[in-house]
């Protein structure tokens, strides 16, 4: 196990997620893509701490990093519910393709 | 032969890589959400594999737990009738070039870089929790204060406007 296959699992991670975000239609299937993308993140972060022979200090603050990268995730998902349910109230629907009223 | 760990992150890996295909193809969108939450512990495995203890914890307890339970709420209270038939779109060929490409690239730069690889001595919990609340103090108790403004702001935005105002 080295650090090429943390890479080449993140650019899986990430590519399926962009694909989800791209081609989905429901807002809540393409916020469940953006949190496969945050984790394709994660994972790249977490294979360069722990397999390119760092020392102790700079292992650990790759580790909170990724706390505060989990703890955005956490704010970023709890405000895009919020937005999607206001949405839903307002147009009785969560399809993106019919959120257009800012097109010119 | 293969080694003990090398199989383990195979394991980990296909959990994650098979959830996040099934994320983004299947039709129902409650399995989507709970093919996430096997890609969420293949990645909580990925991270164990990777001598992050807590950090596969703080991944079971957030992703499995809070954000699998927030998204099946949201997908109840916008009904998942009307989710039938709808879950791809029109672009759904050009997201697909689009994801190869950025794949395709990605691939060849990690291929292409020469990344030295030695495995690091594992880092303790107790470490990680003095670092956190010692050099990390000020952006932990910000990392808060962001959270609680988020979730006062999620509140605010879907209460009743004739209720409370």
């Amino acid at each position: 196990m080295t650090i090429i296959h943390f890479q080449f699992l993140s650019a899986i991670l990430f590519s399926l997620g962009l694909y989800g975000v791209l081609a989905r239609r429901s807002a809540v299937l393409i916020l469940m893509s953006i949190e496969l993308m945050l984790n394709a993140v994660n994972i790249n972060l977490i294979g360069f701490v722990a397999f390119r022979g760092f020392g102790q200090e700079i292992q650990t603050f790759g580790q909170v990093l990724i706390i505060f990268v989990i703890t955005i995730a956490a704010a970023e998902l709890a405000l895009a519910i919020a937005i999607i349910l206001r949405i839903y109230r307002n147009k009785n629907s969560v399809n993106v393709d019919e959120m257009n009223i800012l097109k010119g | 032969m293969i080694s003990t760990d090398l199989l383990l992150f195979f394991i980990a890996s296909s959990l994650v890589v098979g959830g996040g295909v099934l994320v983004v193809t299947v039709k129902n969108i409650v399995y989507a959400a709970f093919a996430l939450l096997v890609a969420m512990l293949g990645t909580a495995g990925i991270f164990l594999l990777a001598f992050a203890d807590f950090l596969a914890l703080v991944q079971i307890l957030i992703y499995g737990g809070a954000v699998v339970v927030v998204i099946l709420f949201a997908l109840m209270l916008t009904r998942i009738e009307d989710f039938k038939g709808l879950t791809d779109n029109s672009q759904k060929p050009l997201a697909v070039l689009a994801s190869i490409t950025v794949l395709t690239i990605m691939m060849y730069a990690i291929v292409s870089t020469a990344m030295p690889s030695s495995k690091s001595d594992p880092v303790s919990m107790i470490d990680l929790g003095v670092n956190l609340f010692q050099d990390w103090a000020i952006p932990f108790e910000v990392a808060s204060l962001v959270l609680l403004v988020a979730l006062i702001g999620a509140v605010v935005l879907v209460r009743q406007d004739d209720e409370g105002r």
